[in-house]
Formats: structure tokens, sequence, C-alpha cells
């Protein structure tokens, strides 16, 4: 592997400017004569807005323009997007309610825009703000799922009857029916999976620059996919053509999905730069990004599965409300649907399953992907479900798992996917071992003597990463395709550039990536850079989210590699005399192999653009390019145990121990995937113990603010005990699953399972707070 | 944040004196309760006096049976202090559960009892302690100082310099930390005086802000254990409840956090 290839814990490139404090993220770009965007944003969770009063903010010192929603209906901007379309069990198409980026009639959750100020300074866009008259009719909201869905409930979008988006199935109903008509037991759930704020440290920001002169669009913004911006700004919201407009994100810190979204106000920003002539940049402060940044999760479900004598499962049936807030986000259709019900079979052989998903429109803020995406409900179902069942069945949880594990691969579950390798047993093995499982009767007891409540909790997530094969996710609604690309441009020194489509906002791509090219080649990673975030210097990619980089990305620099190795090595053996088949490549020399012939990589570059030497017909230069679609998901698996105690007297929660066993197939830089999944970890026990986006019965948020939405601390989580079992990805060539997401994914179940079992209660919602976990724990 | 004009006081005299010449001036201590609440716009003043920077206001002293600490002293200066931490451990131990580091670089005793949060923890302890609050004008006993939710007996203009604390026999903290905020979801401070007086103060937990609570204190007089508090039982009408603590949970709690101050306390 060498000292800085695949497998070799290189220390992070970009860590030097982001210690320093010198990276370069949107805020920190100042262009001349820039204005500054201030949102005036409903405080009502729905009313019609009956008018806007804007002649007094106009005529105060340095403002530039008050526009509104209705500016943007008479410039034909267009509504915002979903790009998923997600056909309901009856046939007919989800019903969607118009998304404009103000709204010129009706807001439906506090914090929609309904007009902008723009100003010379951010402080004078804010003065002149409170001066905008906005005249509000309150309408009735609702706020809660179940509430929305009844009779007589507000309603908020005329296209939307019942504010139901849709009802969707998936799965054999007759089948599960048969199943659960011969089962020897039965075990039924109910689980909430609470809604959460993503909370990314930099808050989104953009600068939108019209250059009036070329007709042309530079947007500064915070995005895990610049191109996929320019695409959708361009396609369907009619303010700037593609060839017109360049996106850029430069470091962007932290996304978990919620950059992923083109949002209001990207697109009001841009649209703003040429109506007023002169650059215009807003940066969302914290609470902005409470109430407007896309949400997380938010699913309310019932699950019964069914098991024969054997205890093996034989059938799982499950009804999920998913939340949606009150417009749909541009990926969110598909999050409860597509990468949500299509792993829930787990680690688990079940012949049958049927799962129907109803997605509801509520008087909230958005919800959409955030880290793990429709995959960490289904895990902490799925997981939390075994647990039950193995409390009820009276058998060890760890030992139910194993006897229904999937073992043989590939394994076609009956919802869609198919798991193409992995071992589960191994990583249970690990776990176990780590965590020293069969002591843990005599830790708890010992625990016991001294009063305290000691648990464990078992939870062996799978997902569905490397996002995705275009045709399959096309055939089922998807409106892009999510293949990658790249190009690998060796300079005439031989240095080497490489522009991958995917985006680091945290991840270490400039690491990583070099990781493959110094592996390869033999070359020190300081000779290769990465470039990316800019539509104007990379070719068309898809982006970062669903830990696809390193999958679907990587594979992509692979195959350009490759393409420029090939042509490497004509040029090697025609300068050498040699045949191209006995050239080998080693230490950053192409060498005649069994000889002391070789030339340096550098020298090989050079030849390639002076052009003097080269084989006849070759065209100079060295430079390929690749995309690569994925021929199938990836199937990152393993198990979570966590041991904790809890204090009966506050219902706190003490970490004992945290153990991970992960299978996430070849490991590029070890260092990174410990730092990812640690930081999975911690938002997956950030969601058990402590997270939670909440909404008074009127839709107003309760929790836009830190002191009242608690994150994660460094004290609230213990150290983490991790290992890696692995089986290689057989879709792609370097092995790779991706390990994004897994610690958000598994966690949840792990903690809620470890608690349930310290206090003896099965029925306990996340967060599990100590208030919460004192109340079941005296609960009659 | 609104315009405003920042004055760096060099004397508690300037301070008062800078006060008086503006219309509507606000004192800045740390500035952990004031500066986030001008930033979202929710204050405005015309003139911000920082006392933060004068030197007088600035220490932790002993004298006999006495623990003096200036107003302006952060948190963290309190909870590293030898001196306080000799005097009346529990007092500062108190101190390194204040917020986070941050808060604690930043945040003063005068601050935070000026500001009264109902989940500030200084409150508790100078409850307890029968601490005595030092102006420029008068001294104030604890007991006539906190006035409920973020009301206090100074008047307008007046400034905290001091607060001095009698050294008690015994005292001890618990805290049940508010997961989002870090300040008190409940906290107890329990003290027993020199001269054998049993005090207690919860903060946290009532509607009406920091609170002594009596039923605790006489069954600690009758009996000085964790234990004697087993039987007792906290009405919760009255107390705060919200989406991290139910009323129920918070009575729970004074009882609970008090049995551990005992325990601490020894």
């Amino acid at each position: 592997m060498g000292v800085e290839g695949i497998g070799a814990r290189v220390v992070r490139k970009e860590d030097k400017r982001f210690i320093t404090g010198k990276g370069r993220y949107v805020d920190d770009i100042k262009l001349l004569g820039m204005t500054h965007a201030h949102f005036i944003r409903s405080p009502h969770a729905h009313a019609r807005v009956k008018g806007i009063d804007s002649s007094a903010a106009l005529k105060m010192p340095g403002v530039v323009a008050v526009l509104t929603g209705q500016q943007l209906v008479d410039d034909k901007v267009g509504n915002l997007i979903c790009g998923w379309a997600i056909t309901s069990k009856d046939g007919s198409p989800m019903k969607m309610g118009a998304w404009p980026a103000m709204a010129p009639e009706t807001v439906r959750f506090v914090g929609q825009a309904v007009a902008v100020v723009i100003a010379d300074s951010k402080n004078l866009a804010r003065d002149a703000a409170e001066a905008v008259v906005v005249d509000y009719e309150e309408l009735p909201a609702v706020a809660d799922m179940h509430a929305a869905i009844k009779a007589g409930a507000p309603q908020l979008h005329p296209e939307a009857p019942g504010n139901q988006v849709y009802d969707w199935v998936i799965g054999d109903e007759g089948a599960v029916s048969a199943a659960f008509s011969k089962a020897a037991n039965v075990v039924k759930l109910d689980v909430t999976n609470n809604r959460l704020a993503p909370n990314a440290m930099e808050p989104r920001a953009a600068i939108a620059d019209y250059d009036a002169a070329e007709e042309h669009f530079t947007l500064y913004t915070t995005s895990q996919n610049p191109h996929v911006a320019r695409l959708v700004l361009s396609a369907f919201y009619n303010i700037a053509p593609e060839h017109k407009l360049r996106v850029i994100a430069p470091d962007v810190g932290g996304g978990f999905g919620s950059k992923i979204f083109i949002y209001p106000e990207e697109m009001v920003a841009l649209w703003a730069s040429k109506k007023v002539g002169r650059p215009v940049k807003w940066t969302g402060d914290r609470t902005e990004a409470f109430l407007t940044d896309a949400h997380g999760r938010d699913h309310v479900t019932h699950a019964e599965m069914a098991f024969d004598a054997s205890n093996k499962i034989i059938g799982l049936k499950v009804k999920t409300y998913a939340n949606f807030g009150a417009y749909m986000s541009l990926f969110s259709s598909s999050v409860p649907t597509y990468l949500y019900a299509t792993l829930l079979s787990g680690q688990y052989n079940i012949p049958a399953i049927h799962a129907e998903v109803i997605g509801v429109y509520t008087n909230t803020t958005p919800v959409d992907a955030y880290r793990g995406a429709g995959r960490p409900e289904a895990s902490y179902l799925i997981e939390r479900l075994m647990e039950t069942a193995a409390r009820q069945l009276k058998v060890d949880p760890a030992q139910l798992r194993r006897t229904n594990f999937i073992t043989q691969f590939p394994h076609q579950t009956p919802v869609i996917m198919a798991y193409d390798t992995g071992d589960f047993n191994a990583s249970l093995d690990a776990a176990m071992k780590a965590i020293d499982y069969a002591g843990f009767a005599a830790r708890k007891a010992q625990a016991k003597s001294q009063g305290k409540l000691r648990g464990i909790g078992v939870s062996c997530y799978i997902e569905a990463c490397g996002i995705a094969p275009s045709k399959a996710v096309g055939s089922l609604g998807a409106g892009v395709g999510l293949w990658e690309s790249a190009e690998v441009r060796v300079n005439p020194v031989g240095t080497i550039e490489i522009l991958t489509g995917s985006h680091s906002h945290g991840q270490g791509h400039e690491t990583t990536f070099c990781q493959l090219v110094a592996d390869r080649l033999g070359v020190p990673i300081s000779q290769v850079s990465i470039v990316h975030g800019d539509t104007d210097k990379v070719q068309f990619g898809m982006g970062t989210y669903g830990s696809r980089s390193a999958a679907v990305g990587l594979t992509a620099i692979l195959k350009a590699m490759e393409k420029v190795e090939s042509k490497a090595r004509k040029i090697a053996a025609h300068a050498l005399e040699a045949s191209e088949a006995d050239i080998v490549i080693e230490n950053g020399e192409f060498k005649v192999t069994g000889t002391d012939k070789a030339i340096a990589f550098p020298m090989v570059a050079l030849a390639a653009y002076t052009a003097h030497n080269l084989p006849d017909g070759m065209e100079p230069g060295l430079k390929e390019s690749a995309f690569y679609d994925p021929t199938n998901f990836t199937f990152p698996a393993g198990t979570y145990i966590c041991e904790l105690e809890v204090d009966a007297g506050t219902g706190k929660t003490s970490f004992v121990n945290f153990v991970a066993a992960d299978d996430f197939g070849r490991l590029i830089n070890p260092m990174i995937v410990e730092g990812q999944v640690h930081g999975g970890l911690v938002q997956g026990i950030g969601q058990a113990l402590l997270e939670h986006a909440i909404y008074d019965a009127n839709g107003q948020p309760v929790t836009a603010s830190f002191m009242d939405y608690a994150m994660p601390r460094a004290d609230d989580v213990p150290s983490f005990n991790l290992s890696h079992t692995t089986t290689l990805c057989p879709g792609n060539p370097l092995g790779i699953k991706g390990c994004g997401e897994a610690g958000a994914i598994g966690a949840s179940a792990a903690v809620i399972n470890a608690i349930t079992d310290a206090i003896g209660k099965n029925n306990l919602e996340m967060p599990a707070t100590p208030d919460r976990v004192w109340r079941t724990i005296n609960a009659a | 944040m609104y315009q405003t004009t920042y004055h760096r006081a060099s004397s508690v005299d300037e301070a008062a004196s800078l006060f008086g010449k503006s219309s509507e001036a606000k004192f800045l201590a740390g500035g952990q309760t004031l500066l986030p609440v001008m930033k979202q716009r929710l204050a405005g003043p015309s003139d911000v006096i920082d006392l933060g920077k004068i030197k007088d206001m600035i220490g932790v002293e002993a004298s006999g049976d006495t623990l003096t600490i200036k107003a302006a002293t952060p948190h963290y200066d309190v909870a590293t202090s030898d001196t306080a931490k000799k005097a009346i451990p529990a007092l500062a131990y108190l101190a390194s559960l204040i917020g986070d580091p941050a808060v604690r670089y930043r945040g003063t005793i005068g601050g935070s009892i000026a500001n009264n949060d109902p989940a500030a923890d200084y409150p508790a302890a100078l409850l307890a302690l029968d601490a005595t609050v030092k102006t420029n004008k008068r001294s104030i006993a604890a007991g006539d100082f906190f006035k409920g939710l973020f009301t206090t007996a100074l008047e307008d203009g007046e400034i905290i310099t001091a607060v001095s604390f009698p050294v008690p026999a015994k005292a001890g903290y618990a805290k049940m930390r508010h997961p989002a905020s870090r300040f008190a979801l409940t906290a107890v401070f329990v003290a027993q005086t020199k001269s054998g007086e049993i005090r207690v103060a919860a903060t946290g937990a009532s509607q009406s802000g920091v609170m002594r609570v009596g039923a605790i204190e006489a069954a600690l007089k009758a009996n000085w254990s964790p234990s004697a508090l087993d039987s007792i039982s906290i009405p919760a009408s009255g107390l705060l409840a919200d989406i991290h603590g139910t009323a129920e949970y918070r009575a729970n709690l004074v009882k609970v956090m008090a049995q551990r101050a005992v325990a601490a306390a020894g």
C-alpha cells in the first residue's frame, strides 16, 4: 500500500487550512459592490399574505430593493421542484402543492420567506426589514401528522386532499398475510422516529453575481452538489441558462444532506442579483438554519413481525406515516419510500415483507434527506423489533439475530434490494467479543448490587450506499442519474490534478482521492491535487451524499487513471524501446520488467506534452476522463453494541462501553473512516438521547435555538471502540462499500435497546431524555 | 445587532457615571446573556458599559469566616481558585458546572445573579449560604436580593461589586444539567452554617425562580443524611415544565439532587 497509498492512515491535507482558520467559506468571500439580503419570514405556521407594504423600508438608508413573492411570479421564476416521482398504490402520482421561493399568497410554515430586503449592509437590510409591514390573515395550522390526516383538519394544499402526498406500498401483501396466518408468534411494535434539525456547523450561504455584459451568473453557495444545483436552477427556475451559470461550492462546513437541496434563498439571491445589478450575499444565521434547513426523519410506524416455532422470521408488515412538512423538498419523496422500505429486510432472511408509507403535509419545516436518509429509520425499526422479539420469545437477542442472518450471497430481498456480499456473523462476533458480551450478566449483577441499572443493546444495521445505479433509480422515479465523473490531468512536469464531480464538505476527499493516485503511480500525494466544487472547472458530476463518493466517485477516478496509465505505458514502452506488456509501474517509475531500464513518471508526462517522440498516431497530452455508473448499490453493514447504566433517581444514561464492528469493504484511509464513524455514531446517539425538533400544536417551533435543541457535545458520548470486518464489495473494482452514514444509521437502536434492557420496559421513544426515562421507569 | 455605543469603564464610579448620562444603558459583565439577546435584536441598548475590565471587581478573597468573590470574576477563576476551593469547595464545584468552558471563561458571578435566570447556578449558592450582595450603594442579603424570574432588588443603575459568603460548616451542590443549555434542569445547594442552621435552595425548579425548600431543610435539621429525605415528597405545583422536564420530574429532582448534595457535603 505504501506510506501514502490505499490503506494508509495519511493525515488530512485539508486540515492545515481548516485548523489554522484559513478555510475559504462562502461568507469569507467579498465582492466589489456587494449587497446583502435579509429575508422577511412568516411568524405564522399558516397564513394568507394579504399585503406587503415596503414603502417605508425603501426610504431607509442603504436600501437597494425590497422584493416579494409576487415579483417572482411576475418574472415567471419557477417553483421549487421535487426530483423523485412516487406513485401511490391506486396508481395516482404523488400530490404536490406549489412551493414558490417567496410566498405570494400563502405561508405554510414558520420561517417561510415572503420578501427580501437588499441593502448595502446586512445590518441595514435587517433595519429595513423591520419597517416592512406584512399583513397576514392567520389560518388554522396543523403540525401533528395524525391530526393532519383527520377529517376536518386544516388543509395545506388544494392539490393534496386530506394533506396526503401519497399512499405507497411495496412488497407482497398476500404472501405476508399467509405468513402471519401460520405464525407461531407475532411481535408488534409502535415506534416514532423523531424529527431532527441537521445543524451543519456552517449555516447556508449564497453570493450571486450577475455580469450584465456577459449575461452570465456566478453563484457561490454551500452545496454538496454544485452541478445538480446548476442543473436545477437553470432547467426549472427560468433564472439562468446552464451555460451562463457558474456554481461554486468552496469550502463547505458540513452538510449531512441538508446542503443537497436547492433552497429558496439561493434562488432568490440569483434572481435578485440581476434585478439590482449588483452582487447579492445572503448568509443564514442559526435561527434561519433551524427554521429553513430541511429537517430529517419524523416517522411514526406500526410494525408486526411473524416468527415460526423455531424463531425464524416468516413475515414483516409495516405501516409508516412520514411527515414531509409544508412542501415537498428536492428528494424528500424518495426518503421514506425507496431509501427506507427497501432496507426493511435488515440483515435477515425475511421471505415476505409488505410496507405501506403514507406521506403527510403539515405546517412545519420541510423534511428531506439527513445523514442516512430513510435507512436509519428502517434500521431503527428492525433492530427495535428484533430486540422486542427476543424479549417476547425469551431468547438471547444476539442469538435471535444469528438465527435469522442472511448467510448466502447474493441475496434477493422481497423489497427490491439484492445484497451482494457480507458476513453478518463476523461483525456480530467481533462486536460481542469487543464488549465481552458473555460477561455482561455478571457485570449487570455487579451494577445492581451498587444500585445501578445496567443494560446492553445490540444493533445489526445494513444500509444501501454507493448511490446509485442510474437505470435502477430511474425505473423507480428518480429524475436524475446517479453516476459520477472524473478527469485526471497530468501536467507536463508530472504533477496531477484530479477533477471530481463529487464534493468534499468534511469527508477528506483531498486526501483519500490522492491516496489512490499514490497507490497506483507511487508518486507522493503532495504531487496530486483534487479539484472539486466549481462547475466551470469540473465536468458535470452528481455530488456527495449517500456515502457515494468513494464507491462511485473514486471508482470514476480509477477508471480515468487506468486510461492515463494505459497511455503512459505506451509512451514509456516507446521511449524505452520495450514491449508495452513488459512495462510495470513501481515507485513512480515505468520499468521494463526484469531489466534496470526505467523512465520516471514526470519524464513520461513531459514526453506526452513535448510530443517529440510519441508512438506513431498517438495524440499529444496526458489527460483522461471517465464516467462511472455503478451496477448495484453497495451494502455496508455491521454490529453496534452499547452497554450503559441508567440512574434510576434521575433517568440519566451513562455509557459504559460502545463498540462498533463495521464492514465497509476496502478502507482507503482508516483514520478518516474512523472519523466518519465517530461522527455518525454521535449523530445516532444524539437522536437516541438528545435531539428533537419540536412544534407546538399550532406549528410554532419550540426548539429553534441551541438553548432548547440539544446537540450532542463531546461529554455526552463515550469513547468508541471501533473495529472492521471486511468483505470486499464485488460491485466496484476497489471493493469499497462506503462509510459516511453507518454510525448515524446503526447507533440509535443500540442505545434504546440498551436503555430498555436496563430499565426492564420495552416501550421508550426517542429521544430518551432523563425525564422520559424516569417517567418510563416509574410508570405503572 | 442594533447600533450601540460601547464604553469600557475603568472604575465602578465611572461606570455609574456613564450609566447616569445615558438614556437606555446596559451594564455588560461577561455578556453571556446580554450579547446573544442583542444579536437577536431582542435588546437594543443605546450604550453598553463594560464592567469586565474594572480591576477592583475581579478576584477571590478569604478573610476569617468570609469568602468574597468580586462581581466581575469569571466562573473559571472561581472554579479553579485555591482560595475558593479551600473555603467553600461546593461553591468552586458549582462554578465548574456552569455552562461550558467558553461560558465559564466569560461569564461572571455578578452578571449571573443580576440576570437571575430561574435556572442559573449561583442563585442557589447565594440563597443557601446566606450570602450578602455588595453593590456600589449598599449590602443586600441574598434572601432579599432575588425577587422572582429575572428580577432582583437592584435599582436602576446599581452595580454589584462583590458577593460575600459566610464559610459554612458543610455544603454541597448537585446539579442535573439541562441537556441543551447546560443551565440547571434542577439543582440543589445544601448548607449547614457554623451556627447549625440548615439552608437548602433549589434552582431550575420553581416558576418563581430560586427557592428555599423548607421541607428538606426541616428533614435535614432532624437528620443530616441523604436517607432523611427518602420519604419526602415535593409537590409539583408551581414548578417549571418544558420539553426537557415535566413538573413532576423536577419535583423528583429537587429531592434527588438534595440527597446527592448532602452526600457530597459529607
